[in-house]
């Protein structure tokens, strides 16, 4: 099917070129907060998205701290246990759902227009009320640590009857913020597979597509296959708490274990979607400061797609200890076994990359080689995880805590910083200070290591993960990753000055602002105009 | 500067070195022919991440060293070799082969819980378990025994500072154990190292596991599986004793079983219901409803000063026995005997000013229970 041609606006035909202009003054949009509450426009709401997400990635920090300052040492200092569940649910909930998940689509709306050479988003409107819904979602969320009974408590997974039978009254309310969400991510992966299927500049293929656009495709299937999975267990805990149902309360003939079938029906899927994008980030910035072309193209998009179709296949290897049948563990044990061959793909095409390139080695380089070593021993750890008899030792422990931690901060959450780096330029004008930047990565490694690291050696020695106390024996560990927290949270406020000194000011970008980058949103002026590519630019393939 | 690095780098080496050599830094090797098996793959599968990664990082730091930039390497242009990309996959497909074959055998090991010699029923209850020889009828429930006082640090840490319980479950060495794992209300997890058995406990389902001990020991654990306030306060301890020594201790707990129901029949004195109740309420019920009856609100109502409490004595009493359905409050009727109900239901009509003055007989009790 050809690509069809992005849509013309007549009033601002006249005064386009391919590298964009000046909305026309007739066209003005309203000023002030009402301009960012009504803004249809791409790079705003990739803005707002990008802010926001900045904002609960703070948030969910400060309660990742209270929890490491909690655990600094053993006994009980400075919270109750009843909070620290609290906090250990509402981080996860927070990081998850409105840090990491807004911060990837504030990059797709952003970028992919630009990459693909579009206007805009193909849903504008659809987009400007999925990013609103999320300060509706996560205000609510938050407010539940004020009511009476406290906020949720039982774990980002939620687990029933726990979550249902004996949860605190907010519950209704967490039900409700989670539903918001997931509509959020439903209308935002709609819109964003309605724009790189309909809306590519004209010769642009799908095989022609940066990897960042591919990641994100089949990121949006997997969101809109999933969701609606979460919103239908929600929905189900909403009945068995309100209406008298017994989904999942055993008392009433229902099945406790159904419950986490379906979660993780959704959850698992959940955790590619955090990753995958960042894996298209990383295949974008690698090549660009090795200034040659990514290695195994076709096979870094083969590689995402198994990722994605196995990742429907081995949802119950996160519960391997809740009494599977033999043959279930054996199935996805294997299964999960399998994602290490697309994953180990794409690991070894990012280091034929960089072999025989000309590499240097600028902040988002940095953060991406980061990524690859880090997501690395992630997986790893991950491997080890996916051996079923081995689980029965891992499992619910720190080893976990530190397994998934590998995944998702030097993995996706550097990822998203790399890509902050790599297009403030593009978005701002201006490069961001290098030497901040570097200090901010240095100080952000070291601390992430620190963190994460002694957290394998806790959980193998028999720390559970979800405790306000421990025993002496894992006094050490806990100590250092506590240390290791607080630098990595403190070094994230040189990220935030480094952006906000990028936005006021700094050395001029010109529109081509990395050397060896060569796609499409290159092109277009630093800072990127408001309305680009009005006129679709006409895509021509780089012949090696 | 680099003397900052220097010196952040060297503690923090110095720092791992020595918590390794204090404690255990690794995943135990246990006390049963299974542990050890998953203590061996656990370390084969190690190993083997270790070589990978060292081939895997070896080549890319090789890379980011020899062609930099700033030394003036020229990037070359290739981006496809189809032998070498199907050579990385078929690699790494027959690594997971061979990492499958043993952890399948030893799966299908752990799956077998038949011809076991002994059965025990574990039942994960908020916030301690609950131990039943099944057809030896000793059954008892295990507390931590760590005083609230070192939790608050009002104490120095003991020994077992968590991992520590009133009363321990005893096995018997080299007999096939068979574990039943259920839960009275959320989902625990029941976990211990040393046996590498850890088993959700589920409301409404019943799991199965087994150990066969090698060795005798104390072997400490906790619950693994998030389930509530007291989560890191559910410690597992497991006593394994010589056979012959494990069935003395048999016949003797079940004479103190005898003696712990006996005088249902008998009418008890208030001083002696309130001291017994003290008891009872202090390991089973303070954890919830605190040691002052002041509650957790909403979750956990106050008892003290509770209206309808003191002014309903057989709403009490039902509540008591039968739980509340759709709340955290559990049935007790099977959990503790006549007189420990009879006694701590005295003891909540009395204490913290509730002042209520009457008592209810073990006697009653049991009639209720019968009906």
């Amino acid at each position: 099917m050809a690509p069809k041609l992005p849509p013309t606006y007549p009033l601002e035909h006249s005064a386009t070129t391919a590298a964009g202009s000046q909305a026309p003054t007739h066209h003005a949009p309203p000023r002030g907060l009402l301009r960012w509450l009504l803004t249809t426009n791409h790079k705003e709401i990739g803005s707002l998205y990008l802010i926001f997400s900045l904002i609960m990635f703070f948030i969910g920090g400060i309660f990742a701290l209270v929890i490491r300052a909690e655990l600094f040492q053993p006994g009980l200092q400075l919270v109750n246990p009843e909070f620290f569940n609290q906090m250990t649910t509402m981080h996860g909930l927070i990081m998850v759902f409105a840090a990491v998940m807004p911060a990837f689509t504030g990059l797709a709306n952003w970028m992919i227009p630009l990459q693909i050479g579009a206007p805009d988003m193909a849903l504008p409107r659809l987009n400007n009320f999925s990013f609103w819904l999320l300060p509706v979602a996560f205000t609510l969320l938050l407010s539940t640590l004020f009511m009476p009974g406290g906020g949720p408590n039982f774990g980002w997974t939620f687990y029933a009857p726990l979550s249902t039978t004996y949860a605190p009254p907010s519950t209704t309310f967490f039900i409700l913020a989670l539903h918001i969400a997931g509509i959020s991510s439903i209308l935002g992966a709609i819109n964003i597979i309605a724009t790189i299927l309909n809306m590519r500049a004209p010769g642009m293929r799908m095989m022609d597509m940066p990897l960042f656009v591919w990641t994100w495709l089949i990121t949006a299937f997997l969101l809109i296959a999933v969701m609606p999975v979460l919103a239908g267990v929600i929905t189900m805990m909403l009945m068995d708490i309100n209406f008298g149902t017994s989904f999942f309360s055993a008392a009433g003939g229902g099945d406790p274990v159904l419950f986490q079938h379906l979660f993780w029906f959704f959850g698992h899927p959940e955790v590619y979607i955090m990753i995958l994008p960042a894996f298209g980030i990383v295949s974008v910035i690698i090549p660009t400061f090795a200034r040659k072309p990514l290695f195994g193209y076709p096979s870094m998009v083969y590689a995402t797609a198994s990722i994605a179709l196995l990742s429907f296949m081995v949802w119950a290897h996160h519960m391997f200890v809740v009494g599977l049948p033999l043959a279930a563990e054996l199935f996805f044990m294997y299964s999960t076994m399998l994602i290490a061959v697309p994953t180990g793909v794409k690991i070894f095409n990012w280091i034929t990359t960089l072999f025989r390139g000309s590499i240097s080695f600028e902040s988002p380089m940095l953060f991406s080689l980061a990524f690859v070593v880090l997501f690395t021993i992630g997986g790893f750890s991950g491997l080890m995880l996916a051996i079923s008899p081995a689980d029965f030792q891992y499992h619910d422990t720190y080893f976990v805590v530190a397994h998934f931690h590998y995944v998702l901060v030097p993995g996706a959450v550097f990822a998203i910083m790399a890509a902050v780096y790599y297009w403030l330029p593009k978005w701002t004008g201006h490069y961001p200070n290098e030497r901040l930047a570097q200090w901010h990565f240095w100080l952000s490694v070291i601390g992430v290591n620190l963190t994460f690291f002694p957290m394998h050696f806790s959980g193998l020695a028999g720390m559970p993960r979800r405790i306000p106390d421990y025993a002496l024996q894992f006094a050490d560990f806990n100590m250092l990753s506590s240390l290791g927290a607080f630098l990595f949270g403190f070094s994230q406020l040189l990220f935030v000055l480094g952006v906000v000194l990028c936005v006021r000011g700094g050395k001029k970008a010109p529109a081509q602002a990395w050397e060896g980058a060569w796609d499409l949103e290159w092109t277009v002026p630093s800072p990127a105009p408001l309305h680009t590519f009005e006129t679709p630019p006409v895509f021509k393939r780089p012949t090696p | 500067m680099r003397s900052l690095w220097r010196w952040i780098v060297s503690s923090s080496v110095f720092l791992s070195i020595t918590s390794v050599h204090a404690n255990g830094w690794n995943m135990p090797r246990g006390v049963t022919d299974v542990s050890g098996e998953i203590y061996g793959l656990h370390m084969t599968i190690f190993w083997i991440c270790v070589v990978i990664g060292a081939v895997v990082f070896g080549a890319m730091f090789y890379s980011l060293f020899r062609y930099r930039h700033s030394k003036g390497a020229k990037s070359a242009n290739f981006h496809e070799h189809t032998t070498v990309e199907i050579f990385w996959t078929t690699i790494p497909l027959l690594i997971l082969v061979g990492m499958a074959v043993p952890a399948t055998a030893t799966l299908t090991k752990m799956y077998d819980a038949s011809e076991a010699d002994l059965d025990v029923m574990i039942i994960g209850q908020q916030w301690r378990w609950r131990y039943e020889y099944l057809g030896e009828e000793v059954a008892f429930t295990s507390n931590m025994s760590t005083p609230r006082a070192q939790i608050s640090g009002e104490e120095g840490f003991g020994e077992h500072y968590l991992r520590e319980v009133d009363e321990p479950l005893v096995l018997p060495i080299n007999r096939k154990v068979r574990f039943l794992m259920t839960s009275d209300d959320v989902i625990h997890s029941w976990w211990v190292p040393e046996l590498a058995v850890k088993q959700d406990t589920i409301p409404g389902f019943i799991n199965e596991n087994w150990v066969n001990i090698n060795e005798p020991g104390i072997y400490r654990g906790q619950c693994a599986e998030l389930c509530g306030i007291d989560h890191a306060f559910m410690p597992i301890v497991v006593h394994a004793m010589e056979e012959a020594e494990f069935d003395a201790w048999m016949v003797e707990r079940k004479e103190a079983m005898k003696q712990e129901a006996l005088g249902v029949d008998r009418e008890w004195e208030m001083q002696e219901l309130m001291a017994r109740g003290e008891t009872v309420f202090e390991s089973i019920c303070a954890a919830c409803h605190q040691s002052e009856g002041q509650g957790a609100p909403p979750a956990f109502p106050a008892l003290a000063g509770n209206a309808r409490l003191i002014e309903d004595r057989e709403w009490h009493i039902q509540t008591v026995i039968n739980g509340v359905s759709g709340t955290a409050m559990p049935a007790f009727r099977n959990t503790l005997n006549p007189v420990e109900l009879a006694s701590v239901v005295t003891y909540t009509r009395n204490a913290w000013g509730n002042d209520t003055g009457d008592s209810v007989q073990p006697a009653d009790i049991a009639r209720r229970l019968a009906q």
